[in-house]
């Protein structure tokens, strides 16, 4: 395999564990994937399910109690779980950056927009201030913000929700990362500018050849962009694979539930199948498979956790009773 | 509008709180002075007249910016008091420095490392300072560092220099060492407030999401500490500390009377042992002063600081 092939992102059986006093909290547990140059990878799973957990990990910016457990996080070959705080430093913003979920939260109250911009392109290398500040006039501008110029003199707190989140973005964009690990970037947005932001970032992946992880809960966008896809419940990969392959036919019974909870045109008048039941805590997880107790085709093979099973094109399914193609909806057109 | 409708109404608090305090007739007359002279004496401090005149003369003087003359003195309250001024001002002020000056990094220290022994060791100490009362502690450090290690001095306040047309004693080691103890002792109460306040803003902000952004963005923790930490918590510091000023200037009367440092916390404490009332009021009129100043400043810091504080908000 020659270095341009390798993928930019690769995850090998990350866990990692909350240690809390209630006892371990398995937010991500046994996790494997990868992204290559300028491919999209979506990642869903409903709230709880550790996908933002498995991100922070990837930037390695887990907090107490929590801790990466064991596992191997390869940026281009290089295991970020071993590599030291500086270097990991050295990476975050630079090579590897994130947008975080909640976009009221993550820009500093007290310091102004360009402050926060221009400190994140110097942290990185030595540029002049005006130059830095240029730089972020033009990213804020590609991200859709008007009067570039002015709003970096402004507060955040003068800025409604969306605009921060596309800030958060741009702040992410500042220097051309080999990979951004996105936590639901577009939920705060209307559909206007979510499109012009996913046209951004499109561009970007295809251009500069960034690797992009895409955590949502709306499939709809991941169908419209990701590559490949995959889907978590409760701290573990229940099938992943290609997007179109995964949601023309999901062989996982959750899977199947998630989409066909998204309302679609051509099922118009038909009520909206829903998954029983609740997300389970992950204090208190069942035995076994952890989405038995809500799966319509749970049999008593499921009380031991199913293992990865590889299907054919690069799929994957943890499921001991997977649904053949024939009962799935589609999701596309 | 509001500040000068406050100045008011402790003027006259103040005023009449005074003269329910006592007779200053019977600590000035000498005991072999005759009831005539007695009397003429009454008379010329005004204090034979109802207590409404008394006090519609003492506003109308005071709006002139006279408060009266001292008793003892027999010269103006004021300028006796505003002569003492710079004194306390130069021991406050160098009590509030050492408390920011090792306050805040104490305080961020403990808060960013709450289980080493080092922080736990900075929170005792901070209740120490908390609860033993000044006095004691002020009596404490002349017996250690001026009786039985003889390296600092116990009393007086040494050089000054003027300096701006005040009479400053920081600048010169003897007036240095001079300043030192009473302006430690002074601070110890303030150093300890900053500390928790540092420590309780630094554990608060160290969770919120920006500093996690602060690091996504590959920050260096220097500069989350001493930019995105400190800022914010330098809000709340700042506020109280600004709010605690005037409580500094009120309360180093303890201080000033232990140390005998000259400055007019001393002034008063003597005053009030001869019922020297002008003195009195004149003192009180100007901490209620102060403190409407010190608020005045601490909105203007505090809409600095804090930008969703506008100054507008303020003026209102
Ligand atoms: N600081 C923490 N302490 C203890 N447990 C935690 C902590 N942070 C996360 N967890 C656990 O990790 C699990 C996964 O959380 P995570 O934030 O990754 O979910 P998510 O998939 O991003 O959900 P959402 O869609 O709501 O953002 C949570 O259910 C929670 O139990
Ligand atoms: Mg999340």
């Amino acid at each position: 395999m020659s270095f341009s092939d390798s993928p930019t992102l690769e995850v090998k059986d990350l866990k990692t564990y909350f240690f809390t006093k209630g006892g371990i909290a398995r937010a991500v547990d046994g996790v494997s994937f990868s992204v290559g140059r300028g491919k999209v990878l979506g990642l869903v799973g409903e709230s709880g399910s550790g996908k933002t957990v498995t991100g922070f990990s990837i930037l390695g910016l887990v907090d107490e109690p929590g801790r990466i457990v064991s596992g191997e996080i390869l940026y281009r070959g290089e295991n970020l779980v071993s590599a030291s705080m500086g270097r990991m430093r050295e990476l975050r913003g630079l090579n590897i950056s994130m947008i975080f979920q909640d976009p009221m939260m993550t820009l500093n109250p007290v310091l102004r927009i360009d402050t926060q911009m221009i400190e994140a392109i110097q942290a990185h290398e030595k540029i002049s201030k005006d130059d830095a500040r240029q730089r972020a006039r033009d990213v804020l501008g590609q991200v859709g913000i008007a009067s570039p110029d002015e709003r970096l003199r402004a507060y955040p707190h003068q800025f409604s929700g969306g605009m921060r989140q596309r800030v958060a973005i741009a702040i992410a964009l500042l220097n051309k990362p080999d990979l951004i690990v996105a936590d639901e970037p577009t939920t705060a947005l209307d559909v206007t500018i979510q499109g012009q932001i996913l046209y951004e970032v499109q561009k970007l992946c295809s251009q500069t050849g960034t690797a992009l992880i895409w955590i949502t809960h709306d499939l709809s966008v991941v169908a419209g962009l990701a590559d490949d896809i995959c889907v978590m419940y409760a701290g573990r990969i229940v099938e992943q694979g290609s997007v179109n392959s995964v949601l023309d036919n999901p062989r996982h019974p959750y899977t199947h539930g998630l989409i066909s909870s998204v309302p679609s045109r051509n099922r118009r008048g038909v009520p909206l199948a829903q998954i029983p039941g609740m997300a389970p805590s992950l204090l208190k997880l069942p035995k076994g498979c952890s989405f038995g107790p809500r799966c319509p085709q749970v049999t008593a093979d499921c009380g031991i956790i199913p293992n990865i099973s590889m299907l054919d094109k690069g799929r994957q399914l943890r499921c001991h009773n997977p649904l053949d193609a024939l009962v799935s909806p589609k999701l596309k057109d | 509008m509001q500040s000068a409708l406050v100045v008011v109404i402790m003027s006259f608090i103040v005023f009449s709180g005074v003269f329910l305090v006592g007779d200053p007739v019977e600590i000035l007359v000498s005991d072999d002075a005759d009831q005539e002279e007695r009397e003429m004496m009454i008379k010329s401090m005004g204090l034979d007249k109802p207590f409404l005149v008394q006090y519609g003369i003492f506003i109308s003087k005071a709006v002139r910016g006279d408060l009266g003359d001292s008793f003892v003195f027999q010269e103006p309250a004021l300028l006796l008091i505003l002569d003492r001024m710079p004194a306390t001002m130069e021991l406050a002020v160098v009590a509030l420095l050492i408390a920011i000056i090792f306050g805040i990094p104490l305080g961020v220290w403990a808060g960013l490392k709450p289980e080493s022994l080092a922080s736990k060791s900075i929170m005792t100490g901070s209740i120490l300072g908390f609860s033993l009362p000044t006095f004691w502690v002020g009596i404490m450090m002349i017996l250690l560092f001026a009786v039985l290690l003889g390296w600092l001095p116990s009393t007086g306040r040494g050089d000054v220099q003027i300096i701006l047309g005040m009479p400053i004693s920081v600048f010169s080691w003897d007036g240095f060492s001079h300043v030192l103890m009473p302006a430690v002792n002074l601070a110890l109460f303030k150093l300890s407030m900053v500390i928790r306040l540092a420590r309780a803003g630094t554990r608060e902000v160290m969770h919120q999401d920006y500093i996690k952004f602060a690091r996504a963005k590959g920050l260096k923790e220097s500069r989350i500490i001493l930019v995105h930490v400190l800022k914010n918590i330098l809000i709340p510091v700042v506020t109280v500390l600004g709010l605690e000023f005037g409580g500094l200037v009120a309360f180093s009367v303890v201080t000033e009377t232990v140390f005998a440092w000259p400055g007019m916390g001393k002034l008063l404490i003597d005053s009030i042992g001869l019922l020297d009332r002008p003195i009195i009021v004149a003192y009180l009129m100007i901490i209620v002063f102060l403190f409407v100043f010190i608020n005045l400043v601490v909105d203007i810091c505090y809409s600095i600081l804090d930008p969703r504080v506008r100054l507008e908000d303020i003026k209102s």
